[in-house]
C-alpha cells in the first residue's frame, strides 16, 4: 500500500463518541444530492478525475466460480487499466489500480500474477460475506490470507453485534481481527445495507475505528443494497470526528453500487468536499469495484477520440 | 492548456462557466425597454441602467414607469379580464400548463438572465428559482380546472397589482401571479428595479406562448412606479420588498382598500437543540442562504443549545471556510453577489458595525472578487440580542450564533423580533420538534431542513415581515354582501362615551386570556354552544328590547344560528396536510391572530356584533369589541351571556364609546394583531393607513345583513396558517 501516514492506533471503546450522535436521514440524503449538483467536472478536469478513479479501485472478483485463470487475468487487467492509445491520449505513461481484491485461496494467484507490479492484494476474510463462523476459524482465515501474502484484509463484521447495540462485543472481535491482521491493513466491512439505520452506520464505523481499523468499508457487494451515498456520507463524517478526537486518519472505501464513471465522479466529490484532497489518493481512499472499471475505460475513450466506445475494443479483465 | 497529470497533481474542479450567449442576444435586440403592456411593448421614455450586480456592466435600460404607465396597464388589465374569466375552467389550466412548458424550453434562457439580473448562482436560477415557478404553474393549472367544482359562483378579484422583490425573481412572479391566472385574474407587475429583466422576458415568453394580451401587464421603474401601483384601484394587492417600503404601499393603498399581501423583510431564527443531528443543521445554515440569504426566511439568528454549541461552531466554522464565493455564472459559486453594490455596502457596513463593537466575525477562507456587489458569508460570534444588527433585516448571507440553555429560553429568543416570516428547528426528538414548532411566532417553520418551498403550501409573514395569503383562495373575490346601509339611530341606554384610555386595559385583559387560544378546539366549542344555549333561554327578552330599540327581533333567533355554527367551526378542523414532495408532512396549522380589535355596523347591532365576534373567538382569538353607538346594549346584553355561559375573562371584551375613534386607538395599538372594522368607507381607508406602522391586517367587510353572510369566510379572516415543515425518513 501507498500509505505514507501512521496506521491508526485505535482507542479504548468509548460509546460516549457516538451513542448520543444522530443522523436525519431526509438531511442526508438532500446534502449528497446538492453535493453532486453543486459541482460538475468536464473535459480535462473529468477526464482527470476518472483517472484517479482507477488508481484507486481495488479491482475484485468475488465469485464461486473464480479460478486461477481468472484472478490471473484480472490482474493483468489491474496493471494495465487503459489501453495504451488511451493512456498516451491522457498524456500518461503509467497507471494502475489500488489493488486486486480476491478471496483467500485466490490471494496466492494473485500475488503471482502481480509479481513485480507493486500493486498489493487484497483479501476478503472472517467468513465473507455473512461472517456467520465461529470466531477462532475468522481469525485463522486472516492468518491464511496473511500467509499467503495478502497486504490488505477486507474483514466483515458480526451484523448481529450492532443490531443488538452490543458494542463490546463488535469491538473485542475487530480488535482481535486487527490484531491477526498483523502488517496487514485492515478494512471492516460494516455491512451497512443490513444495519437498518444510519446512525446504526455510524455507531458501527466509530467501534471499528475504536477497535483499530484502517478503513472502514461500506459493504460487501453481496448485500440487498451496497454502498449509497447517504451512507458514504455517514462514515466519511464519523472518520472525520474519529480523526479530530485521535489524529488518526482513516480511510474510506464504498463497495459494491459503483458502476458508472459518473458514480466514481459523484463519491470522489464527497471525498474531496468533506474530507479534502487527501482523502482523494490510495492511501484513504478506494473503491470496491467489478465492472466500473469497464465504463470508466469507455468513457476515457471517448474523452480521447471524441468517438462513443465501445467496450469490444477494450481488454477484458 | 492545464493537462490531465496536472489535474492529478492538484485535483481541482478546473472552471466551468456558463456562457449565456441567448440571454446576450436577447439583451442586445432589446437594448433599451420599454413596458409591457396589452401584449407589446411601448416606446421607452424615461429611462434607467439595469446591472449585472456581479460586474457592474451595464445589462440593458429600462424604462421608468409614472402614474400614466401604471394606468395605462391598468386599463389594459381591466379590458382584458372579462374575456379571461369568461373562458371555461379547462381552458385557463391548459394556457397555464402552456405557459409551464414555455418556460421550461426557455429554460436556460431565463436561469441565464435571472442570474445575469440578480446575482444568484446558476444553480439555483434553474433549480429552486425556475423549476418553483414552473411548479406553481403548474399547481395552478390543476386548481383551475377544478375552480367551478370547488368554488361555485366565486368570481376572482379582477385586478391584481404585483410588486416584486429582487430574490428569485421567476418564482416570486410565479408564485404570485399563477393563482391570480388560475381564478380569472388579470395582472400589472411592477419588478424590482434592481432586477427587472426577467419579469420582462417572462412578459414576452407569456405572450408567445398565447395568453391573451393585456392578462399579464409588467411596468419596470423604481420605488415610485411600485407605490404607484399601490395607489391604484386595484381590488388587489400583492408587495413584497422591504419593510418600509411595505409601509408605504399600506399608506398608498388605503383609499381604495385592496386586498392586501404583504410579504416584506425577516430576520429568521434558526434554533439547534441538543439532540440534533448537528452536521445535518450545519448544512442547513448554509442552504438557508439560497440566493445569497436575501430572502426574508434566511436563518440569521443561529440559536444553539449550550450543550451543543462549542462542536456546532466548530463544524459551521469548517464549512464555513470551504464555501466558495464568486461568478455567479460559475457552476462551483456556492454564493454569488447580492442584487446590488447598495444592498453590498449596506450589509458589509451593517458587519463592520458589529466587528466594532466587539463581535468575532468568521468567513470563509478564499476571499470574494473585489468588484461586484459580493459579500462573504459571514458568521458572527459574541453578539447578544440587544446587538442592533439581531433587530435588523440582513438581506445577505450574514448570521448571528447565540446560545440558549432551555427550550423555553430558545423559544423566548426566538419569538423576541419584529419580524415573523420563517423559523427553522433541528431536533431529532418528534415531541420537542412540534412543540417549538406551534409555539414559534412564524409563517414557515422548518423542522430539519429549511429554505424548502412548494405551490401546494402556502408561505406565509406575520408581524413586520407581512400578512396576507397568497395562494388559489386568495385570488378568488367574497362573495358579494347583501349590504345594509348604515343606519344613525340613537338607541336606548346611550352609555357615556369612555376615552381612548380604556382602550389599553382592554387589551391588556385580553393578552393575559392566552390560555384561550391554547384550549383545544372541543374546549372552545363547549364554552360556544352554552353561549348559543344561554342566549336561546334568554331570547324573549332580548327581542323585546331590540323591538322597544327599533331594531328588529329576529336579529336574536340569528345570533343563536350563529353561535351554534361558531361552536360547531371551533370543532371542525385544525388545519390540513398539503400535497407537497415525497417523504413531506407539510402540516397547515390553522391558528388564531391572536388579539383582534372589531367595531361592529350600525344596523343589526346585535347581529352584527356576535357575527364578528363569535366566529374571531371560535378560532381561538381573543378580541376587543367596539359596538356600534346606536344600541351599545346589544354590548352588555352578550357580555353578561358570555360570563355566564363561562367564557374566560378577557376573551371578549367589549369597550362602548365613539365607534371610529376608539378604532384609530386599535388600530395604533401594536398588540393588536388585526384590525375588523364595518362601518363607513372614509374611515376604513383612514384605518388602513392608520395601521402602516402596526403593520396589522385590516378587514372591512360593508355594513351587511349577518344573516346572509357565509361564517366560514369570517373565520378565514381570523385565522392564519403555519406552515410547518417536516421531512421523514428513517
Amino acid at each position: 500500500m501507498t500509505q505514507t501516514h501512521p496506521r491508526n492506533p485505535g482507542a479504548p471503546l468509548d460509546p460516549s463518541w457516538f451513542e448520543h450522535v444522530a443522523v436525519n436521514t431526509p438531511a442526508a440524503e438532500a446534502r449528497v444530492a446538492d453535493l453532486t449538483a453543486r459541482r460538475g467536472l468536464t473535459r480535462e478536469w473529468q477526464a482527470a478525475w476518472l483517472v484517479n478513479a482507477i488508481r484507486c479501485i481495488d479491482l475484485t472478483t468475488l465469485a464461486g466460480d473464480d479460478t486461477e485463470a481468472r484472478v490471473a487475468r484480472l490482474c493483468a487487467k489491474a496493471r494495465r487499466p487503459l489501453a495504451d492509445h488511451i493512456l498516451e491520449g491522457l498524456g500518461l505513461e503509467a497507471l494502475t489500480t489500488g489493488a486486486v481484491c480476491v478471496y483467500p485461496t485466490m490471494v496466492g494467484a494473485a500475488v503471482r500474477a502481480l509479481a513485480g507490479s507493486g500493486i498489493p492484494v487484497a483479501s476478503v476474510a472472517t467468513g465473507f460475506p455473512a461472517g456467520l463462523m465461529p470466531l477462532p476459524l475468522r481469525l485463522a482465515e486472516i492468518r491464511y490470507a496473511v500467509e499467503e501474502g495478502a497486504a490488505e484484509i477486507d474483514i466483515v463484521i458480526t451484523r448481529a453485534h450492532v443490531l443488538r447495540a452490543d458494542w463490546s462485543a463488535l469491538y473485542d472481535e475487530i480488535a482481535a481481527m486487527r490484531e491477526a491482521s498483523g502488517a496487514a491493513h485492515m478494512k471492516a466491512i460494516l455491512a451497512t445495507g443490513e444495519l437498518g439505520s444510519l446512525a446504526n452506520v455510524y455507531r458501527a464505523a466509530m467501534v471499528a475505528m475504536q477497535a483499530g481499523a484502517d478503513f472502514i468499508k461500506t459493504s460487501t457487494g453481496k448485500e440487498a443494497v451496497n454502498a449509497t451515498l447517504p451512507v458514504s456520507l455517514t462514515m466519511v463524517r464519523a472518520l472525520r470526528d474519529y480523526g479530530a478526537r485521535t489524529g488518526a486518519r482513516i480511510g474510506f472505501k464504498p463497495a459494491g453500487g459503483l458502476r458508472t464513471a459518473k458514480d466514481a465522479l459523484a463519491w470522489q466529490i464527497l471525498m474531496r468536499e468533506e474530507m479534502g484532497r487527501d482523502w482523494l489518493t490510495p492511501a484513504l481512499f478506494r473503491i470496491g469495484a467489478s465492472s466500473l472499471l469497464g465504463d470508466i475505460e469507455r468513457q476515457l475513450e471517448q474523452h480521447v477520440t471524441g468517438r462513443f466506445a465501445s467496450s469490444s475494443r477494450h481488454a477484458l479483465a | 492548456m492545464v493537462t490531465v497529470k496536472e489535474i492529478l497533481e492538484t485535483m481541482d474542479y478546473g472552471p466551468g462557466t456558463e456562457t449565456p450567449a441567448e440571454v446576450r442576444a436577447w439583451l442586445a435586440t432589446h437594448g433599451r425597454f420599454g413596458h409591457f403592456i396589452a401584449g407589446a411593448f411601448t416606446a421607452s421614455s424615461a429611462v434607467r441602467t439595469v446591472q449585472n450586480p456581479a460586474t457592474g456592466a451595464v445589462l440593458a435600460e429600462v424604462a421608468r414607469g409614472s402614474a400614466e404607465d401604471i394606468a395605462a396597464a391598468l386599463a389594459a388589465a381591466r379590458a382584458a379580464q372579462a374575456g379571461w374569466a369568461a373562458l371555461p375552467d379547462q381552458a385557463r389550466a391548459e394556457a397555464l400548463h402552456a405557459l409551464a412548458r414555455q418556460l421550461q424550453k426557455r429554460a436556460s434562457f431565463l436561469a441565464g438572465l435571472a442570474t445575469l439580473d440578480t446575482g444568484t448562482p446558476i444553480r439555483e436560477s434553474r433549480d429552486p428559482d425556475l423549476a418553483q415557478a414552473v411548479r406553481a404553474l403548474q399547481h395552478a393549472a390543476g386548481r383551475a380546472a377544478l375552480r367551478g367544482m370547488d368554488h361555485p359562483g366565486r368570481a376572482p378579484h379582477a385586478v391584481t397589482g404585483v410588486v416584486l422583490a429582487p430574490a428569485l425573481p421567476l418564482t416570486g412572479l410565479a408564485t404570485a401571479i399563477a393563482p391570480v391566472l388560475a381564478a380569472g385574474g388579470t395582472v400589472v407587475v411592477v419588478p424590482a428595479p434592481e432586477a427587472p429583466l426577467t419579469a420582462l422576458a417572462l412578459a414576452e415568453i407569456f405572450t408567445e406562448a398565447g395568453l391573451p394580451a393585456g392578462v399579464v401587464n409588467t411596468v419596470t421603474g423604481d420605488a415610485d412606479t411600485a407605490l404607484a401601483l399601490a395607489g391604484a384601484d386595484l381590488d388587489r394587492l400583492i408587495f413584497a420588498g422591504t419593510t418600509e417600503a411595505g409601509r408605504a404601499a399600506r399608506r398608498a393603498s388605503a383609499p381604495h382598500g385592496p386586498a392586501l399581501s404583504l410579504r416584506l423583510d425577516g430576520s429568521s431564527p434558526v434554533l439547534v437543540f441538543p439532540d440534533a443531528d448537528l452536521d445535518a443543521a450545519v448544512e442547513g445554515v448554509v442552504a438557508g442562504w439560497l440566493a445569497g440569504g436575501q430572502l426574508p426566511s434566511a436563518g440569521a439568528r443561529l440559536l444553539v443549545a449550550e450543550a451543543v454549541a462549542e462542536p456546532f461552531t466548530a463544524r459551521l466554522t469548517a464549512r464555513l471556510a470551504k464555501l466558495q464565493v464568486g461568478d455567479p455564472l460559475a457552476r462551483g459559486s456556492d454564493i454569488g453577489a447580492l442584487v446590488s453594490e447598495a444592498e453590498a455596502t449596506r450589509l458589509a457596513a451593517l458587519i463592520a458595525a458589529t466587528e466594532a463593537e466587539g463581535a468575532q466575525a468568521l468567513r470563509p477562507a478564499s476571499a470574494p472578487p473585489e468588484t461586484g456587489a459580493f459579500v462573504a458569508p459571514t458568521l458572527l460570534l459574541g453578539t447578544a440580542p440587544a446587538t442592533p444588527l439581531n433587530a435588523t433585516p440582513l438581506r445577505g448571507p450574514v448570521a448571528t450564533l447565540m446560545s440558549f440553555r432551555t427550550p423555553a429560553e430558545a423559544v423566548e429568543l426566538a419569538n423576541a423580533s419584529r419580524f415573523g416570516a420563517a423559523a427553522s428547528v433541528w431536533s431529532e426528538n418528534i415531541t420537542l420538534a412540534t412543540d417549538i414548532a406551534a409555539r414559534l411566532h412564524t409563517a414557515t417553520v422548518w423542522i430539519n431542513s429549511t429554505a424548502i418551498f412548494d405551490a401546494a403550501a402556502p408561505a406565509g409573514a406575520r408581524r413586520d415581515s407581512g400578512f396576507g395569503a397568497t395562494g388559489f383562495e386568495a385570488a378568488l373575490a367574497p362573495l358579494p354582501p347583501r349590504a345594509l346601509p348604515e343606519a344613525a339611530t340613537g338607541g336606548l341606554d346611550a352609555a357615556p362615551a369612555p376615552g381612548p384610555g380604556t382602550i389599553p386595559g382592554a387589551v391588556e385583559a385580553a393578552q393575559k386570556a392566552a390560555g384561550w387560544a391554547k384550549m383545544s378546539g372541543h374546549g372552545r366549542a363547549r364554552v360556544l354552544q352554552s353561549i348559543a344555549e344561554t342566549l336561546s333561554r334568554r331570547r324573549t327578552e332580548l327581542a323585546a328590547r331590540l323591538h322597544d330599540a327599533g331594531h328588529d327581533p329576529a336579529e336574536v333567533a340569528a345570533t343563536v344560528e350563529l353561535a351554534v355554527r361558531a361552536a360547531a367551526l371551533a370543532d371542525a378542523g385544525a388545519g390540513h396536510l398539503a400535497a407537497t414532495g415525497a417523504q413531506m408532512q407539510t402540516l397547515l396549522r390553522a391558528e388564531p391572530l391572536g388579539v383582534i380589535g372589531i367595531a361592529s355596523q350600525t344596523a343589526q347591532p346585535l347581529l352584527g356584533l356576535a357575527a364578528l365576534v363569535l366566529p374571531a373567538i371560535a378560532a381561538g382569538n381573543r378580541v376587543v369589541a367596539i359596538p356600534a353607538e346606536a344600541f351599545p346594549a346589544a354590548a352588555t346584553e352578550l357580555a353578561q351571556v358570555f360570563a355566564s355561559a363561562g367564557l374566560p375573562a378577557g376573551v371578549a371584551t367589549f369597550v362602548s364609546g365613539p365607534r371610529d375613534a376608539l378604532a384609530s386607538v386599535l388600530a395604533g395599538h401594536d398588540e393588536v394583531a388585526a384590525l375588523w372594522y364595518c362601518g363607513t368607507p372614509e374611515t376604513a381607508a383612514r384605518l388602513r393607513a392608520d395601521t402602516a406602522a402596526s403593520l396589522k391586517p385590516v378587514w372591512c367587510p360593508v355594513p351587511q345583513d349577518w344573516a346572509a353572510a357565509p361564517i366560514r369566510a369570517t373565520l378565514a379572516q381570523a385565522q392564519q396558517h403555519k406552515t410547518i415543515w417536516l421531512p421523514y425518513g428513517a
